[in-house]
């Protein structure tokens, strides 16, 4: 491990929620080397997104504790002044929801121009143009000098995801943040969006922090991955022993609901109850021993801490090693088969 | 955009059609006709079906419409029965009068209505922002007319810094570079008290249509793309807010025509609210239908004038 390009320790990010502040990422530290893919996965609402708009300083109301290193600066609670200078230039983001991420009244070209211009002003309106040209190009956009003339809503969704993603790129950044780029995408435009990203990944050779629900997605692209639940990070490893060897039961369960297309399958697999909410989130003890009610209480960790169980492995909380699926009873296995 | 603007203008001309015939039709079914009250009743009534059958008044009601629709094309809007003059020649000097009104009242609006929209909307729940949320609920619940007479009372009578009736000072010759400052002199208060009482709702309308787009995903893809604060603001929030504000641009024009008949009456301005009022208490019929025509067709105009901005600046609802 040399230089990382993003080192994040215990990092905090509250809510005001009435009176109180609410911990929606709470205490996560992790880095990110360059050229490495991270994979940042968990359920809707376990604090993906709240993480990654900390990174970016993006949130306008929140109060975001602990130290973010980007390449050894500490970034957390800068000016936005002196954030201005890394937003765009040397940390790009890409975006869940093309269509509300770009600016309806601009053209797809003063949209990309824009963040060349904002970084660069002093290079010639020409040179900026044949830049965003390229991009286009980069990106696969058919026609890229017709496409810089069309405003966003005359674009297919895939069409303006590469939009979004040529707009990350454009100043060439050491760290990528994308935030769900394939949610909103069929899977046919989702699978050419992702070999983008794979492709751009080995040009540009920059940290990538991929956030995703998406396993399959993971899998595929990830070098490592980390499994948040509940704003924690519970398991964090390479993506070979973390598919070969999950041990937290958060990440079991969620691999454990991948439906199988090679099996028939009588039911599927889901993890009983939701992701707490910020205000009923359990702040003691394991997050996630209320949705396995049937490991004993003896199980957990008072106060759960990450393990390193092997290099780079670590796990939160001991209750993996008593975790095992409840038997399904003889109903229950017939029940769904028609 | 050519297309869009002809296609508009189109469906405008039914619009008019429509107008005309609904206030010709409402006019006629007032009783009375022109003849009956103006001719001493010791005339003989064979003379005045006579005179009725000279005039054409005894034709049925569509060929009238054709008529007077006829005229109306040709700039003729008939005879002031009150005034003995043709309505053309009463309604031109004082629809020249109520346009400058009219548009002097509109940009104060918009001077007063985008900074004060802009701050509250940017600064909103700051001290800033609830002075001006304050000045709009005052305005919306205070009544022009009432507003008005306070206004001409406290400027006009009790300081005397503006005239308070005509629309210039008399004796002055047309064209006069002091002619032009009385009428604009004789201009600014009434506009000015209007577009105080106007504005407001323009005010609270870019309020919320800024406080709605700070929130939008585009604002902060800007940020993350490290766009400065007033960039993001005047790049990004401000003229999505504004599409709506272009929109009510038509609708402030309406607004205006109920608003220059009160001010007119109040103010004493010779323009055509006055004349509105007074033809009407008159019975000046053909004058009433004149000036409900002319607001009539001010108003579809200003729909138009709001399609085609909204068409420039928004290119979702171009027309390809």
């Amino acid at each position: 491990m040399g230089n990382p390009v993003l080192e994040i320790k215990n990092l905090r990010t509250s809510f005001r929620i009435k009176d109180n502040y609410y911990a929606a990422v709470d205490d996560v530290s992790l880095t990110v080397e360059k050229n490495e893919l991270l994979a940042i996965v968990g359920e809707s609402g376990c604090g993906k997104s709240a993480f990654a708009f900390s990174i970016m300083g993006l949130h306008s109301q929140a109060k975001v504790e602990g130290d973010i290193y980007f390449k050894g600066q500490n970034i957390a609670n800068i000016s936005t002044a002196k954030l201005n200078e890394l937003r765009g230039n040397k940390m790009g983001m890409i975006f869940q929801d093309s269509l509300s991420a770009l600016n309806p009244l601009m053209t797809i070209g003063d949209q990309i121009d824009e963040i060349i211009y904002i970084h660069n002003s002093k290079l010639p309106k020409k040179e900026r143009k044949e830049r965003v040209i390229d991009l286009l190009n980069k990106v696969g956009i058919v026609d890229p000098a017709f496409t810089h003339d069309q405003f966003p809503h005359e674009l297919s969704g895939g069409m303006r995801q590469r939009v979004v993603i040529a707009m990350a790129i454009a100043n060439e950044p050491e760290l990528l943040i994308a935030d769900e780029p394939t949610t909103a995408l069929d899977v046919t435009i989702q699978s050419q969006i992702l070999d983008l990203i794979k492709k751009l990944k080995e040009e540009i050779h920059a940290g990538i922090i991929l956030i995703t629900h998406d396993l399959a997605v993971v899998a595929e692209m990830a070098d490592r991955v980390a499994v948040m639940y509940a704003g924690q990070i519970v398991e964090i490893a390479d993506v070979y022993t973390l598919f070969e060897n999950p041990l937290h039961p958060y990440t079991r369960s969620l691999l454990n609901s991948v439906p199988n297309s090679n099996e028939v399958q009588s039911e599927l697999h889901v993890i009983e109850g939701i992701v707490p909410s910020l205000q009923n989130l359990l702040r003691e003890g394991c997050r996630f021993s209320p949705r396995i009610p049937w490991i004993d209480e003896s199980a957990h960790e008072k106060n759960p801490v990450l393990h390193e169980v092997s290099p780079g492995h670590f796990v939160r909380c001991t209750c993996y090693q008593q975790f095992s699926f409840p038997e399904k009873s003889k109903e229950d296995q017939y029940h769904g088969v028609s | 955009m050519w297309k869009f603007t002809v296609r508009r203008i189109g469906i405008m001309i039914p619009q008019i059609a429509l107008l005309s015939l609904l206030i010709f039709i409402m006019a006629k079914m007032m009783p009375g006709d022109a003849l009956s009250g103006l001719i001493d009743p010791s005339i003989d009534p064979a003379t005045i079906e006579a005179m009725r059958k000279k005039l054409g008044l005894d034709n049925p009601w569509h060929i009238q419409y054709m008529d007077w629709i006829k005229g109306v094309a040709q700039g003729d809007f008939g005879q002031s029965f009150r005034f003995k003059m043709p309505v053309t020649e009463l309604i031109s000097q004082r629809l020249v009068n109520t346009f400058w009104l009219s548009l002097v009242t509109l940009i104060l609006t918009y001077l007063i209505a985008i900074p004060l929209g802009i701050t509250s909307g940017r600064y909103n729940d700051s001290w800033a922002d609830r002075l001006i949320t304050g000045y709009t609920y005052v305005g919306f619940a205070a009544p022009l007319f009432i507003f008005a007479l306070v206004m001409l009372w406290i400027f006009g009578f009790h300081f005397g810094w503006f005239p308070t009736s005509g629309s210039v000072t008399p004796g002055l010759s047309p064209g006069s570079f002091e002619y032009v400052l009385s009428k604009i002199n004789h201009l600014l208060l009434p506009s000015l008290s209007m577009a105080l009482i106007a504005t407001v709702s323009t005010v609270q309308y870019l309020r919320s249509e800024i406080i709605d787009t700070k929130q939008k995903e585009f604002v902060v893809t800007a940020r993350a793309k490290g766009a400065s604060e007033s960039r993001v603001y005047n790049r990004h929030i401000l003229r999505n807010s504004l599409l709506p504000i272009a929109a009510f641009f038509g609708y402030e024009i309406t607004g205006l025509i109920g608003g220059t008949i009160f001010i007119e009456n109040i103010f004493g301005y010779p323009g055509m609210g006055q004349l509105f009022i007074e033809s009407i208490s008159l019975r000046d019929f053909s004058v009433v239908t004149s000036v409900v025509l002319i607001f009539g067709i001010a108003s579809i105009l200003g729909a138009l004038i709001s399609d085609i901005i909204l068409s420039i600046v928004d290119p979702r609802i171009r027309i390809k």
